[in-house]
Formats: C-alpha cells, sequence, structure tokens
C-alpha cells in the first residue's frame, strides 16, 4: 500500500508559537551551561589570587562578553520561566486531600528563588 | 419575493490517491455555511452532493469515538466539533492529522498507536484475582478522582498530530499512551504500575518528552497528557533514588 509521509521541514518549529518556545528552552541549555562555566572560571580566577580576578574583572567587562552575558541572562530566565510553569504539572500535592492548585505550587516555586536568592546575596555581600 | 441567498463557505481539501498522486493537493468545495454545522457537516455535503469520493473517517458525531481528527487551518481539530461559522468567510483549509502516513484524501493510518497502547498494559492489572462472589472492587470518590481525567482520552491521535517529538522520534511511546498508562497506575484497584515501569521509563517512553505541551493544548478532552508525563517522570525519578537506597523494595507506583 502506498501511504503518503508528509516530509519534516527545516523549518518545522516555526509552524506554531508553541514550538518556537520549545526550541528556544531547549536551546537556553547552551547558555545555561556557558553560565556554568563562565562560574567555574570566576572561581578558578579567584583562587589564583588578586591580580588574576583582577585579570577576570576586566576580561568580563569587554562588550562582547557581557553581551553574550546579558543574552545568557535572558535565556536562562526563560528557561526558568518555563520551567517553573510546568512544575505545577508535575507535581500533585495533596494537602488535607486537596489538590494544591496549580498557581500556589508556581507561587511557591518563585518563593522559594527569592529566599535562595537572598542567602546568596546576602553571603556575597555581608 | 426576495430571492433566497445561502452563505457558502469554501473547504479546500487535502486530496491523495494512492498509487496515483505523489503528494496530496488542495480542492476547493463550495458549501452552505449553516450555523450548527461543524466541519464534518461540510465534508458529508461535499460527499453526498458534490464528490463521492472524498475519503474521511467519522462515526458518533457528537465528540465520543474519535475518529473524526483532521488538521483544519493548521491546527489538529476533531471535525465534528469544529464549527464552520468559526472559520467564517473562509477558506477553510482541511488536512489529514499530521505524523501520521496518509492513506487516502483525510485517512491516517494510526496502526503505529495501536501496536505501541498495549504496551502500557492499558487495563487493571490484579495479582490475584478475587472471584465474583466476593464482589465489586470498591472506590472512594477521591479515588476515582485521581485517574478520571485520565480516562476521558477517545484516542482521537490529535495529540500524537501536535507533538514534535514523535514527528522528530517516531519511536516515542507517545501522549495518549502514557496518559492511558497513568489511568490505571493511578487507579486505587490496579497493581500493575511495576509491570508498566520499564515501557514507560525507557528512552522511547517519558524521558523523550521535551515538554512542549501541544498535546494538552489540542486535547479536546481536557486529559493533559504533558501533566501525565511531567508527573510520571517525577515518580520514575524518585523510584530510582528509592531503589538506589534500598534495591530489594520496589513499592507500587
Ligand atoms: S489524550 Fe486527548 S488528544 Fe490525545 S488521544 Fe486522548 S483525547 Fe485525543
Ligand atoms: S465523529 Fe466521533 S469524535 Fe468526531
Amino acid at each position: 500500500m502506498s501511504v503518503y509521509q508528509r516530509p519534516i521541514h527545516l523549518l518545522w518549529w516555526l509552524e506554531r508559537r508553541a514550538y518556537v518556545l520549545f526550541v528556544l528552552r531547549e536551546l537556553s541549555s547552551v547558555f545555561v551551561a556557558w553560565f556554568v562555566v563562565f562560574l567555574l572560571l570566576l572561581v578558578n580566577a579567584i583562587s589564583d589570587g588578586a591580580a588574576s580576578y583582577q585579570r577576570f574583572v576586566d576580561w568580563s567587562g569587554q562588550w562582547w562578553v557581557v553581551a553574550i552575558n546579558v543574552i545568557a541572562m535572558v535565556f536562562v530566565l526563560l528557561h526558568v520561566v518555563t520551567w517553573f510553569g510546568l512544575a505545577p504539572r508535575a507535581m500533585a500535592i495533596k494537602v488535607r486531600g486537596r489538590r494544591v492548585p496549580a498557581r500556589q505550587v508556581v507561587a511557591a516555586h518563585y518563593l522559594a528563588w527569592l529566599v535562595l536568592s537572598a542567602v546568596v546575596a546576602w553571603l556575597v555581600l555581608r | 419575493m426576495a430571492t433566497e441567498t445561502t452563505l457558502e463557505i469554501t473547504l479546500e481539501v487535502a486530496r491523495y490517491r494512492p498509487g496515483v498522486d505523489t503528494e496530496p493537493t488542495l480542492q476547493s468545495y463550495q458549501v452552505p455555511l449553516r450555523e450548527h454545522w461543524a466541519i464534518l457537516d461540510g465534508l458529508t455535503y461535499v460527499k453526498d452532493h458534490l464528490d463521492g469520493t472524498l475519503s474521511f473517517r467519522w462515526s458518533c458525531r457528537m465528540g465520543i469515538c474519535g475518529s473524526c481528527g483532521m488538521t483544519v487551518n493548521g491546527e489538529p481539530q476533531l471535525s465534528c466539533a469544529t464549527f464552520l461559522t468559526d472559520y467564517a468567510p473562509g477558506p477553510i483549509r482541511v488536512e489529514p492529522l499530521r505524523n501520521f502516513p496518509v492513506v487516502r484524501d483525510l485517512v491516517v493510518d494510526i496502526d503505529d498507536f495501536m501496536t505501541k497502547l498495549p504496551k502500557v498494559t492499558p487495563w487493571l492489572v490484579r495479582e490475584v484475582q478475587s472471584p465474583v462472589e466476593d464482589g465489586e472492587y470498591l472506590q472512594t470518590p477521591e479515588e476515582l478522582d485521581e485517574y478520571q481525567q485520565y480516562s476521558m482520552c477517545i484516542n482521537c491521535m490529535l495529540c500524537y498530530s501536535a507533538c514534535p517529538v514523535y514527528s522528530l522520534e517516531p519511536d516515542f511511546l507517545g501522549p495518549a499512551a502514557i496518559a492511558l498508562a497513568q489511568r490505571y497506575n493511578l487507579d486505587s484497584r490496579d497493581e500493575g504500575a511495576d509491570e508498566r515501569r520499564d515501557v514507560l521509563s525507557s528512552p522511547e517512553g517519558i524521558w523523550a518528552c521535551t515538554f512542549v505541551g501541544e498535546c494538552s493544548a489540542v486535547c479536546p478532552k481536557g486529559v493533559d497528557p504533558a501533566g501525565a508525563i511531567q508527573r510520571y517522570k517525577l515518580t520514575a525519578a524518585t523510584e530510582s533514588i528509592k531503589e538506589l537506597l534500598m534495591p530489594r523494595s520496589r513499592s507500587r507506583r
């Protein structure tokens, strides 16, 4: 029996908004990885002493490093927001026999993020 | 006397004749634009009055049987539950469901799903069947609530049609099959979660899903297969951690 198989376009992901978002989120993992590398470089520079730290700071102040980091931050934010949005779908939490509403699960995630960020900020800035 | 004018709308229907055509072509038909007519009524009109060779599937005409799924203006829809007036003034493009081989015109071959479905053991599994005299397996409304949503699936394949992972990785078990596995996993009367686990946790199972979420967006029955998959990911991850810590206890779900 001859059947017709629709070929997959190279630009198939432009077909729907959700596909575009999905591809962007997949792409965001590259930038998450970049931030990890950046952080490791920073730690490495610090452990090598003040001069090396200064060199790292100068290097990261260049326009193109800043540009990469800004783009990376946008992607990481996209990653976080979509990831948190997913959380209530995966977590069916019950409190006293009732399923916790999705919005509360999402809110709890943002709250935890805020608290963790505050702790880190306190550790760094104190 | 005023002449009676019937409003019409154009259906651009994908035609594919196996063995004759190499790919589908669009053919236009004018059908009456009636308020209560669904796309399916338009197609039936074509078949009855304009072109008897047009092939499409349907049965219940009321969103229950799941056989009338088509791509309407690019979106997977039940053609019996999608109304002509919502697309006025048209034209309306009607194509077969994406991601399935087209057998003819709007008819697709869903054998792939039919072979995958039994792999998730979509029925109640009991370790020991109690005799009929013992009566029914009772269930509270809360226990029913756990899985009822997933039991609403009508196998319409709209979710497979919307899933880019399925189109890129045809071995993917797919949204409905996983949601149906969860329908039994979460049923208090079922004891088959272990049996389903290997299939569900395989690379072709839940882990192939990258959470595009379109399956849930297009599902006409509110099944939320994407949610079912994410939930099972969490269950599977918890299970493997437990197994790592306590190798011999394989718990129920
Ligand atoms: S999960 Fe929804 S979209 Fe998928 S087959 Fe079932 S009813 Fe159709
Ligand atoms: S004809 Fe049965 S669901 Fe549309």
